[in-house]
């Protein structure tokens, strides 16, 4: 466990001292990556569920925060717990139908209905189709600071990271996140020492849909936009990128992961087309020589989990 | 004259267009499902193949001059070839491992093919011209079918309904249903396994390109072709299920003409259908219409 405090030290010190060299709009965007890749990775490392349809939570979230700031004119931390649970409920309506099949099945259907679910975003009035929901105030956190300074913005997106973070960091070691375990190392054998593994795997998803959107909702508040992007398949496969380069299954990877995404698009933005190329060209070269990322392969090096 | 209300030129032209839709998604899963049977990968990168069919077929048309017929035959083999070389130097090596990691590989080639064509192309479509012999349209009476389309609707039967005979009728079938069930048993017969392996992923790619080839004249040739059908495809295996391989035809058949209707009836749910039809009988059927749950 000491070795996980020190990383997360690490972690927050670079994130609370970065802004005084790069951009802080650029690091608010890695943490809000970060912490969705965080929630994915909840599924998929933990759980040994992958889903290709996390984008729904990410959108739905975004948007709903959104609105919830701009037409109701909700102050920002409502506009995000309110996020949150819409996301959450999205997750138990498609969790309970997507965990009725297992593996690739269980990937195509979450990538199935996110597709549906753009389709209605698309078609609806209130996201605004192609334009999106523009110019979202950031509002008065708490109605007492306010959040257009970038400063106190960036107080907030990392509290919320840090917050999230921590709470996956807690489910993971808990005894629900043993169990999570030990349903991905064996399922049969977890249905026979009594555990309903479909439960447990519901319940997973719904926390990893409610995190992953309230990395939405503060995506959201911070760019002052929601659109399609957010809820497109590309964003599913970003997530799964990002969290195969940090490491699957390790609890920093992901945060890694995202950085390295986030730097590379923002670096590489003017190659337009080259830049899938390349998400392309690491996708293969992970799956085929890297299959740990980058913080598992220190976590196999220093022989302690990370 | 009007049906439900609905002036039957319309209907039958939405379930023209829905019967043709219903062709792919027919061509697509069946490549889906014949690769999954054997491979027990999805093959993300299955839209990118019918994008690379339709491209090696424009271009041999524009650059070479070889005609639709040549593009039928020969797109096929060389998509399939390239399907042969993916597996043999990559999919191979990761058959022992967890397979949502050919899932991954898959995706990942997707991205790389449909990059470097949007990169050399464009995202706006490319024209295919008809055909000369199917150009023009039979009278039905009660509409007027163009003679390309009706041309695509029996080619996808016959090839849909050969490959069904291969598999399930003759003796090379035997051998793969039988690899499909046990596939070490079936090496200890004599039978080169991973040979057959890499040519039935060769071969569902080729119907992917074949499908390519077709719907080349109907949709217009573009980099991106591939990426919505592609979902939509899956969301038609999930209901099918992927047990057999009649399942995977008729659900494609099936869902194409639903769809259709759907466009007559309720057009702001068109897009949606399929994946609503995948969520009921998800619900009532989780294993899918023709599938056996694993």
């Amino acid at each position: 466990m000491t070795h996980q405090w020190v990383a997360f030290a690490i972690m927050v010190l670079a994130f609370a001292i970065a802004p005084i060299w790069i951009y802080p709009v650029f690091l608010m965007k890695v943490m809000c990556f970060a912490l969705f890749a965080c929630a994915f990775n909840l599924l998929i490392g933990f759980g040994g569920l992958l889903s290709f349809g996390h984008a729904m939570f990410l959108g739905t979230a975004g948007y709903a925060a959104a609105h919830a700031a701009k037409v109701w004119g909700w102050n920002p931390e409502l506009a995000v717990l309110f996020a949150t649970l819409c996301s959450g409920l999205l997750a138990v309506v498609t969790g309970l139908l997507a965990i009725r099949r297992q593996g690739i099945y269980f990937a195509m259907i979450t990538l199935a209905l996110s597709q549906m679910v753009f389709f209605v975003y698309l078609q609806t009035p209130f996201t605004g189709g192609e334009d999106g929901i523009q110019a979202v105030p950031r509002g008065q956190l708490f109605g007492m600071f306010d959040l257009s300074n970038n400063a106190a913005m960036y107080m907030f997106v990392m509290a919320i990271f840090l917050m999230g973070f921590a709470i996956i960091w807690r489910i993971v070691h808990s005894p629900f996140g043993q169990i999570l375990k030990a349903i991905r190392e064996n399922q049969d054998r977890a249905i026979s020492l009594g555990y309903d593994t479909d439960h447990y795997k519901l319940v997973a998803f719904i926390m990893s849909g409610a995190i992953a959107g309230m990395a939405g909702a503060t995506k959201s508040l911070v760019f002052q936009l929601a659109s399609l992007t957010d809820v497109h398949w590309s964003m599913s496969g970003e997530v799964v990128l990002m969290t195969l380069v940090g490491g699957l299954g390790t609890l920093f990877g992901p945060v890694l992961g995202a950085a390295v995404i986030v730097s590379m698009q923002n670096y590489l933005a003017h190659l337009g087309a080259w830049v899938t190329i390349i998400q392309g060209l690491i996708f293969v070269i992970c799956v085929m020589a890297f299959r740990r990322g980058i913080i598992g392969e220190i976590a196999n090096w220093i022989k302690k989990p990370l | 004259m009007e049906i439900f209300g609905i002036p039957s030129q319309a209907l039958f032209g939405q379930l023209l267009i829905g019967l043709i839709n219903g062709s792919f998604y027919a061509l697509l899963s069946l490549g889906l499902a014949v690769i999954f049977g054997l491979l027990n990968i999805i093959n993300f990168t299955h839209g990118a193949q019918y994008m690379l069919g339709a491209f090696v077929a424009y271009l041999g048309l524009s650059k070479l001059g070889l005609n639709y017929w040549v593009a039928l035959v020969v797109t096929p083999v060389l998509v399939g070839a390239t399907g042969v070389v993916i597996e043999r130097t990559m999919l191979s090596r990761l058959y022992k491992l967890d397979h949502l990691y050919g899932l991954l590989l898959t995706f990942g080639l997707a991205l790389i093919i449909q990059g470097l064509f949007r990169n050399e192309f464009g995202s706006s479509g490319m024209p295919y011209p008809v055909p000369e012999v199917f150009q023009g349209v039979f009278n039905l009476g009660f509409m007027f079918l163009p003679k390309y389309r009706a041309w695509v609707i029996v080619a996808s039967v016959v090839v849909c309904f050969s490959t069904w005979y291969v598999i399930e009728r003759t003796k090379l079938g035997a051998y793969l249903r039988a690899a499909t069930e046990n596939p070490s048993l079936v090496q200890a017969f004599g039978i080169n396994v991973p040979r057959m392996i890499t040519l039935t992923y060769g071969f569902g790619v080729g119907l992917a390109a074949l499908a390519g080839v077709m719907a080349a004249p109907i949709y217009q040739v573009n980099p991106m072709m591939g990426v919505d059908i592609i979902i939509v495809v899956f969301a038609v295996v999930v209901i099918g299920g992927m047990g057999s391989i009649m399942g995977a035809i008729l659900t494609g058949f099936g869902l194409g003409l639903v769809e259709g209707l759907t466009k007559v009836f309720y057009p702001e749910a068109s897009n949606t259908v399929i994946f609503v039809i995948m969520a009921i009988v998800l619900l009532i059927k989780p294993a899918g219409l023709f599938g056996t749950q694993k």
